[in-house]
């Protein structure tokens, strides 16, 4: 019939871009990026299969240190985040007054907008030796020589904390603002007390928000290359510069790809744990907002 | 060749599968050139996948649609000359009201001077003349549905289609719109094909009324036809408020039966619908409560005799509603029975507990078999 | 309003909030004050307030409306971001259409494939393009000695770059708002006479417009500031953002970078501000 034509033409003609744009520039780059993953270079020009590129970061600790590293600081940072960001998504959506709500949300996302660099040029005007907090500090007469602020992991995770509790508190605020407030007064009703009601009720129900959240601030802080290099300066060691390294500076495009490829499955690893763990789907949180 | 009608709709034979599950079931009917025929039944019997089919937005699996005497089937709903208005009436939010009426034209092709003449019309005739520059949002409920009808009723269509439009309103509004719907159709004199599952929305404004249930239509009738003379146990159970008692046949003579209920009571009923009960077959009694006669006890019981049944009882519980006050009294059985009884606020009304004769007439226990 | 817990808890919640709301302005306010410090270098004391960074032609305070490689950046900025942007809308536009009113199999596995994107590390994106792109390249000159120009690291590959995650977005604020069309609207526009291109043309497309809208500037204001991906994929035609990168990394931090600074977040700002006002709906009286 010619409907059911119809039908199947507009349904290919929509399919077209959608599979033209994941295929070309997601599913094949990636495919390609573990392809040239897995050549060895045997000489000038001349390369092998096999999986020395994945041996030598192996060997090499500086490398899977850097690794874990970048997971665990990853981790922290998120937690921090959450524990940071829930109360502030939880005043937003359930405390404050309808007309300030409208505008805190819209200050929560203010910051989203501005660039990595320009937040992180703020923190360094703030943080450095010569910066406002010292200067500030050393004029209030509480400290005598300007002190460093920068350039140590106490600066990354703040400034990796600034820079992604953004993406926890909005998807926070908006599962929270789906919540019946019945809810919390039923609990209450029924004789529970504010632990337990927020342990019973409020955070139960924000489950796929905090899943959601937790797995875009993870994913952004594990990618993220600014902030760590710019706050924590050349040592840092954020496993993102090792990339950078090993295809600007050493040139060494295979063994770049086979980092890429393993921070990529590092991450994805820790999602599924994680998804696994609190016994959510990527379908039912990130996909939902 | 056209066929000459009178009929501005008719349906032959329609039928629709979805998979397994049959949504219409050979239904055939016709309706007269400007009369108002609404479609009754109870959620998912298959009125709204009939609706779409007459709109044109499903393809019935066989059988015949005519408006006006031609067939539309594979005509596509932008090409027919039947009009509907929505459930939530689906009025476009991002025009106000006069381009959403004079949308319909727009596509039509109609030029600036008939639009606007057409539109200022049809605004008069819903008495709504101001209103032309309002954004829908500026709108009341009721000032909505008129919106939503003018919208169709600007393109002359031959049919007016209209799936449950008043079920959003609150009550009072509700019943304010059935006498303003019943007028509009006068006013337009065209046929409207009206869809509801709420009994008292279709017998107030139908002249002619479908009972549909399970994809099929049961019974055809004027809203007194089917609410004195249902042919179907079902349509004298749907249609009105009823007791009803299941039964079986102890005795069987021309046109009557006495009847055993499960509960142990007898009484004599008239049979209707098709098939005639025989002794031993089970069978199904209604009563309305109008027809239910309460009095107090007093020393001289009554009797049941050839043409009234009677049965006495204690009343549980008034549910008083003005004129339309209701007793349910318990029988010895246990049974409730609801009766409307007329409460004055003397002395002599019925109170709880009371010993009370129930009487009705034999001819209005419709007893249907099976 | 949900029940409220006694007050001095309440208080020391509102002076936690308030600390949250300094701590997110602080390094705004820090990047954006020195903008108009009439210093050479961007820190206390505060030596007066100026604008010389922004509009003076000459050095040592050459402002940045007369610094040729940082309105250049802001050039290839803007172009980027206007083109990633409409690409991205398209797409997105489409993918909404196809996820909202198709039934096809494996759906559920194709939208997690468009969410994908979103959550993988902007570094890896940048380098896979790149190592794709360069292989393809490479080969066309060996094989077919064909100079396939567009595909070495240059405004193609950074558009390519931004729209391979920036479609994620602008799609998931489409289908979100396509998901709350009453299709019964179409339904009763098709009933009213209308074509079926018509009734695109008139009713659905105008209801998605205000999220189009929003979806394309976000989409402009994320190509704008994006950093990761864009730094693998970047030729000779640098944006905004690398410039001022390398800016800060090679000749160290001067006020010329807090007045591109508060230019850029007035800048967003605003944008922010009017995609929140085109997608609201119109108030309900």
């Amino acid at each position: 019939m010619m409907q059911n034509d119809i039908k199947r033409l507009s349904l290919f003609l929509l399919f077209a871009p959608f599979a033209l744009w994941i295929i070309l520039l997601i599913v094949l780059p990636h495919l390609g990026m573990f392809y040239i993953s897995l050549q060895e270079k045997v000489g000038p020009r001349v390369y092998e299969f096999g999986l020395a590129n994945y041996i030598n970061f192996f060997n090499e600790p500086i490398y899977w240190n850097t690794l874990i590293r970048t997971g665990s600081m990853s981790m922290l940072v998120t937690v921090l985040a959450l524990l940071l960001g829930f109360p502030i998504a939880y005043y937003i959506a359930k405390i404050a007054g309808n007309r300030t709500r409208g505008a805190l949300f819209l200050m929560c996302l203010i910051p989203l907008w501005v660039s990595d660099l320009i937040r992180a040029f703020g923190w360094i005007l703030l943080l450095r030796e010569t910066g406002i907090i010292s200067s500030s500090l050393q004029w209030a007469g509480l400290i005598n020589t300007p002190i460093e602020f920068l350039y140590n992991d106490a600066a990354v995770i703040m400034g990796l904390v600034y820079t992604v509790i953004l993406f926890m508190i909005v998807p926070l605020v908006s599962t929270l603002d789906g919540m019946d407030n019945s809810m919390i007064e039923a609990g209450y009703n029924l004789g529970g007390n504010g632990p337990t009601v927020l342990r019973r009720i409020i955070i139960p129900y924000a489950m796929p928000g905090i899943v959601s959240g937790c797995i875009v601030v993870f994913m952004l802080t594990a990618g993220s290359y600014l902030t760590p290099i710019l706050l924590g300066g050349k040592n840092s060691s954020w496993f993102t510069e090792q990339i950078y390294d090993q295809f600007i500076t050493r040139y060494n495009w295979e063994s770049g790809a086979a980092f890429g490829f393993l921070l990529l499955a590092f991450t994805s690893l820790v999602i599924w744990g994680g998804l696994k763990l609190s016994g959510q789907t990527l379908n039912s949180t990130v996909a939902r907002s | 060749m056209q066929s000459i009608t009178e009929n501005d709709l008719e349906c032959i034979q329609i039928q629709k599968h979805f998979g397994s599950v049959r949504a219409v079931d050979n239904v055939s009917f016709e309706i007269p050139k400007g009369s108002f025929f609404s479609i009754l039944g109870p959620s998912g019997c298959g009125k709204t996948t009939l609706m779409r089919m007459i709109a044109g937005f499903e393809q019935p699996s066989s059988g015949d649609i005519r408006i006006k005497g031609n067939s539309v089937i594979g005509t596509p709903p932008n090409r027919r000359n039947v009009k509907m208005v929505f459930q939530h009436l689906a009025l476009f939010p991002m025009m106000n009201v006069y381009e959403n009426i004079a949308y319909g034209l727009r596509c039509a092709g109609a030029s600036k001077d008939v639009i606007r003449t057409k539109v200022h019309d049809v605004l008069e005739r819903i008495s709504l003349p101001d209103v032309a520059n309002r954004e829908i949002t500026q709108l009341s409920g009721g000032q909505k549905q008129r919106i939503a009808i003018a919208r169709c009723m600007v393109l002359d269509p031959d049919v007016l289609l209209l799936d449950e439009p008043l079920g959003a309103l609150d009550l009072k509004l509700r019943e304010a719109m059935k006498i303003e719907l019943k007028l509009l159709q006068h006013q337009f004199d065209t046929t409207f094909v009206y869809i509801t599952h709420d009994q008292s929305e279709a017998l107030v404004m139908s002249d002619n009324v479908a009972i549909m249930n399970e994809g099929k239509f049961v019974q055809i009738g004027t809203p007194q036809e089917l609410y004195h003379n249902p042919t179907a146990a079902f349509v004298a159970g749907f249609v009105g408020d009823t007791n009803r008692w299941a039964g079986r046949v102890i005795r069987a003579e021309n046109g009557t039966v006495e009847v055993e209920t499960e509960a142990g009571l007898t009484m004599r009923g008239s049979v209707r619908g098709s098939g005639a009960p025989g002794v031993g077959d089970t069978v199904s009694a209604f009563v309305r409560p109008e027809f239910i006669t309460a009095e107090k006890t007093t020393g001289q019981p009554k009797v049941a005799d050839q043409t009234h049944n009677v049965i006495s009882g204690k009343i549980d519980s008034i549910l008083f509603n003005g004129a339309n006050s209701r007793a349910l009294v318990r029988d010895r059985a246990g049974e409730l029975i609801e009766a409307d009884v007329v409460l004055t606020g003397g002395t002599q009304d019925l109170k709880p507990k009371d010993d009370v004769t129930l009487s009705w007439s034999c001819e209005q226990t419709m007893s249907f078999k099976g | 309003m949900a029940i409220k817990p006694n007050t001095a808890f309440l208080t020391s919640y509102r002076i936690y909030v308030a600390a949250f709301f300094v701590f997110l302005a602080a390094p705004l306010v820090a990047a954006g004050m020195f903008a108009f410090n009439d210093s050479v270098f961007p820190s206390l004391p505060w030596q007066g307030f100026t604008l010389d960074w922004f509009f003076n032609d000459s050095e040592p305070k050459l402002g940045m409306f007369h610094d040729r490689r940082l309105l250049r950046g802001l050039y290839y900025s803007f172009v980027i971001a206007s083109f990633v942007s409409l690409l991205s809308v398209f797409v997105g536009t489409c993918n909404a259409f196809l996820f909202v009113r198709c039934r096809f199999p494996a759906k559920d596995f194709f939208y997690i494939m468009m969410v994908v994107p979103l959550v993988i590390p902007g570094v890896i994106l940048g380098i896979s393009i790149l190592l794709l792109a360069s292989n393809i390249a490479n080969g066309a000159e060996e094989s077919l000695s064909l100079d396939l120009d567009f595909l070495r690291p240059g405004i193609v590959l950074v558009v390519l770059g931004q729209f391979s995650f920036i479609t994620t977005i602008t799609s998931l604020v489409i289908i979100a708002r396509l998901r709350k069309f009453d299709q019964s609207m179409e339904e009763a526009a098709y009933n009213l006479g209308a074509s079926r291109a018509r009734v695109l043309r008139t009713i659905t497309l105008p209801f998605l417009f205000p999220a189009m809208a929003a979806a394309g500037i976000v989409a402009f204001l994320v190509s704008f500031e994006n950093f990761n991906t864009t730094l693998f994929l970047v030729g000779s035609e640098a944006p905004l953002t690398i410039t001022m990168y390398d800016r800060m990394v090679k000749v160290g931090s001067t006020p010329v970078l807090n007045a591109v600074s508060f230019f850029l977040m007035v800048g967003s700002a605003l944008l922010a501000l009017v995609s929140i006002l085109v997608q609201r709906d119109k108030p309900q009286t």
